[in-house]
């Protein structure tokens, strides 16, 4: 290893540093809802602060199942090849997701206000 | 054989073994949790090509193979964050290896990172969810390891790519 590999690693990390200080400082607030979003269309908005358990039907004829428990999301169980989605864990903060490509299925986190997106009067 | 010849029958050998290797890599399950994990092993095939073979036939090896794993294995999705990805990674990659100032370990750490980073940038456009942004930091360094563990294995692989078929392989510059 060359000297410029070193200083080149050390970049990356600084950089994946900086970004983990920059999300955790003015990124992380505590959510109200989760999005659900099938292909890109809203499915069902959940409120984190009731306990559900939400079957979800994902493209191609994929299952997902969405737990809010304790004012946190998790996938429990999906029938996708790898279940990412799965290992991932609880979210629970504003923009947090989990994610289930195969079945293009986006759990998101939102905020207080931000889930207006328009005001029609 | 001409030089042609051989020259794009090499180029189909590491296709292949580009393609062999990601199938290999998606049959191991890492639950590592993090959407976009991927240990890279198909990076070594991609790295050989530019250090036994040339720049213009990595870039088209590692736009096939990007290809054809994404028809047989993947889907829409899958193949346009792999190829955003990979087109910068092998782009990156390139241009380090030309200024001479880094290892293969260096220009493989720069080609797993961007590979990363790339994934990441073309699935918060495709998906509209900015959010997914939030996995840049750990994918960045997962891609950092990757790519160290990649290079060093790369070193070992070319190097006895050379001494086996000599400097008949292909001429290089």
């Amino acid at each position: 290893m060359k000297k410029n590999d070193i200083i080149l690693i050390a970049a990356f990390v600084l950089i994946a540093f900086l970004c983990m200080a920059g999300i955790r400082l003015f990124g992380m607030k505590t959510g109200k809802t989760a999005d659900v979003t099938i292909d890109g269309k809203l499915f069902k908005t959940l409120k984190l602060s009731e306990d559900t358990r939400l079957e979800i039907d994902g493209a191609d004829g994929g299952k997902n199942i969405l737990v809010i428990k304790d004012g946190k999301a998790f996938m429990e169980d999906a029938d996708c090849a790898d279940k990412i989605c799965v290992h991932q864990g609880a979210i629970s903060h504003t923009n947090e997701n989990i994610v289930c490509l195969p079945h293009k299925v986006v759990v998101l986190i939102r905020g207080e206000q931000e889930s207006i997106d328009a005001l029609v009067q | 054989m001409g030089q042609k010849t051989r020259r794009i029958a090499i180029c189909g050998v590491f296709t292949a073994l580009a393609m062999i290797f990601s199938y290999i890599e998606s049959l191991i399950p890492i639950p590592v949790g993090i959407p976009g994990f991927k240990l890279g092993v198909a990076n070594i095939a991609i790295i050989a090509v530019i250090y036994v073979v040339g720049n213009s036939e990595a870039v088209i090896v590692n736009f096939l193979r990007i290809l054809l794993t994404g028809i047989l294995f993947g889907n829409l999705y899958s193949f346009i964050f792999s190829l955003v990805g990979g087109m910068l990674s092998i782009m990156l990659m390139i241009m380090l290896r030309r200024t001479k100032k880094f290892s293969m370990t260096g220009v493989s750490v720069a080609g797993g990172v961007s590979h990363n980073i790339g994934q990441i940038i073309a699935a918060v456009i495709v998906m509209e969810t900015p959010a997914i942004a939030y996995y840049l930091p750990v994918l960045i360094v997962t891609g950092v390891v990757t790519g160290v563990v990649i290079g060093i294995v790369g070193q070992a692989v070319t190097k006895r790519i050379v001494r086996s078929a000599g400097n008949s392989i292909i001429e290089n510059e």
